[in-house]
């Protein structure tokens, strides 16, 4: 009887191999993201400054990295690194770098919207009771704020999950690499290894981003107004 | 003079805006002394609405003066943040926080900027509920209200913070007409407990009952002012009385 070729599947070690992988691969996700959210809260206020050349150097940092590919950009940062310093960066620290570099400008580009998307007379009438800039901000703008920004936050955060799979190409060793060896290992007795394995890595992508979409979805109802 | 001392909360002398190269102020005084309602009206983006924002700081003015409760707005100790507190403002769109229910919308103030507690203003809040008629409203959101309920509620919020007056700014405008009535009686009542207040409004019935003084303001000027009974029954200008005569069918 043929091979199914699912048993690629069923060895332990095997399994162990590709969950390191994923850890790697969530980790960078992970760190990038926090510093996406935290630099990107700043760096959207900072962009509402009334300074037109701050906002223009935004821009143009903003639209770099969405016009030219991530791949591209962590190419340049970890082959550029060895010309630059005459080492290359770990490719660990080229993709968080990377990601956050990205994610801060999705990030401050959202929040900038979302601030702006507030009517005037929530401020006005904020501001007319007496609240101090800072109290207006915390009770009134930013409560505001998370409840509109949060189904785009969030559909910034899967993106960005899912973009890490390029990190594989700068030397990191995460799930698709694994994925790889594994199949690579097995090409002679198990030709099938390859449908088995990237379909559980699809399916470990899905189980990551499906449920922060849920939740996204579930936030957005409870705030609803 | 054996008058006795006027009690002045607002005083506004020669009170000058402008956005730009475009005059919307030109020079206005108003006093307004406690316990008095004045009513304002003119023809659309005759300024009203600016001299009521210049009035709690949400404009600056490039020339008079506003002095509130003996204090000159820009001068040394006068601080905007807590003058807010003591004058109301009603705007008119429907101003309360979404995000907050309607006893949240009339505490924040209370709470936050004046620093009393929660038992104490939250008493408060509910009587002055009770007073419109919609305690029975307090955990509801804005989104859960009629436009009438909304403004009502907005009008608790700033009676909330005990303030020596009340500006309202065309609170009817944007409302159904059947809801009209309902906001406007409470604004009645509350002028008729002895509130001070600036009115702008188009309600020209309502004015006559509600105001003690008439302010009739047309390209940022004063152009007629006096008694709410003699300026309805006889205008003395003839723009006062050809912009009373658009509000009557004949
Ligand atoms: N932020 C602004 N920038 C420029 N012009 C303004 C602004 N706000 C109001 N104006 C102008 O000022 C004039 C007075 O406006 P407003 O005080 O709103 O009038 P009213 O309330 O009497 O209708 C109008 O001509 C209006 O166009
Ligand atoms: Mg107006």
């Amino acid at each position: 009887m043929r091979n199914s070729g699912f048993d690629v599947l069923l060895s332990l070690n095997n399994l162990r191999r590709l969950m390191l992988g994923l850890g790697g691969t969530l980790e960078i996700a992970a760190v990038s993201v926090a510093v996406s959210v935290i630099l990107g809260v700043l760096c959207g206020f900072a962009m509402m400054s009334k300074n037109r050349a701050v906002y223009a150097l935004f821009r143009v940092y903003l639209e770099a990295f969405r016009i030219v590919p991530i791949l591209v950009w962590l190419f340049l940062f970890f082959f550029g690194s060895a010309i630059v310093f005459g080492a290359n960066l770990e490719g660990w620290f080229v993709s968080v770098l990377v990601f956050s570099l990205w994610g801060t400008a999705e990030m401050g580009d959202l929040v900038r919207g979302t601030v702006l998307s507030i009517p005037a007379h929530q401020w006005q009438s904020a501001e007319a009771i007496g609240l101090t800039p800072w109290q207006v901000r915390r009770f009134v703008i930013i409560p505001q704020t998370l409840r509109r920004i949060a189904p785009s936050a969030i559909n910034l955060v899967t993106r960005m999950v899912k973009t890490t799979s390029l990190v594989v190409f700068v030397g990191v060793t995460d799930i698709l690499r694994v994925g790889k060896q594994i199949i690579e290992f097995n090409m002679m007795k198990n030709p099938m290894a390859s449908f088995w394995i990237y379909g559980f890595i699809f399916l470990i992508y899905f189980l990551i981003c499906y449920p922060i979409s849920r939740f996204s979805k579930k936030l957005e109802e409870k705030w609803s107004y | 003079m054996t008058a006795q001392k006027r009690d002045v909360i607002l005083d506004i002398k020669g009170l000058r805006k402008s956005y730009g190269d475009k005059i919307v102020l030109n020079g206005v005084d108003i006093c307004v002394e406690r316990g008095e309602a004045v009513v304002i009206i003119g023809p659309s983006g005759c300024g009203k609405t600016t001299l009521l924002r210049c009035v709690n700081g949400l404009e600056t003015h490039q020339g008079g003066t506003i002095t509130i409760d003996g204090r000159e707005a820009g001068s040394k100790n006068f601080d905007w943040i807590l003058v807010r507190q003591k004058v109301g403002m009603v705007f008119q769109s429907y101003d309360l926080f979404p995000h907050m229910t309607v006893l949240e919308n009339i505490l924040l103030g209370p709470l936050r900027a004046q620093k009393r507690t929660r038992e104490e203003a939250s008493g408060q809040a509910i009587r002055l509920l009770e007073r419109v008629g919609l305690a029975d409203r307090v955990n509801d959101f804005p989104r859960q209200l009629s436009g009438g309920q909304r403004q009502r509620i907005a009008i608790v919020r700033a009676l909330c913070m005990n303030p020596d007056i009340m500006l309202f700014d065309e609170v009817t405008a944007s409302l159904d007409p059947e809801m009209v009535r309902e906001v406007l009686d409470v604004i009645l009542g509350v002028a008729r407990q002895g509130m001070t207040m600036m009115i702008v409004t188009h309600e020209m019935g309502f004015a006559r009952v509600a105001a003690d003084k008439v302010i009739f303001m047309e390209g940022g000027v004063i152009a007629e002012e006096g008694p709410a009974k003699e300026f309805f029954t006889l205008p003395k200008t003839e723009r006062a009385r050809r912009f009373l005569n658009t509000f009557y069918f004949e």
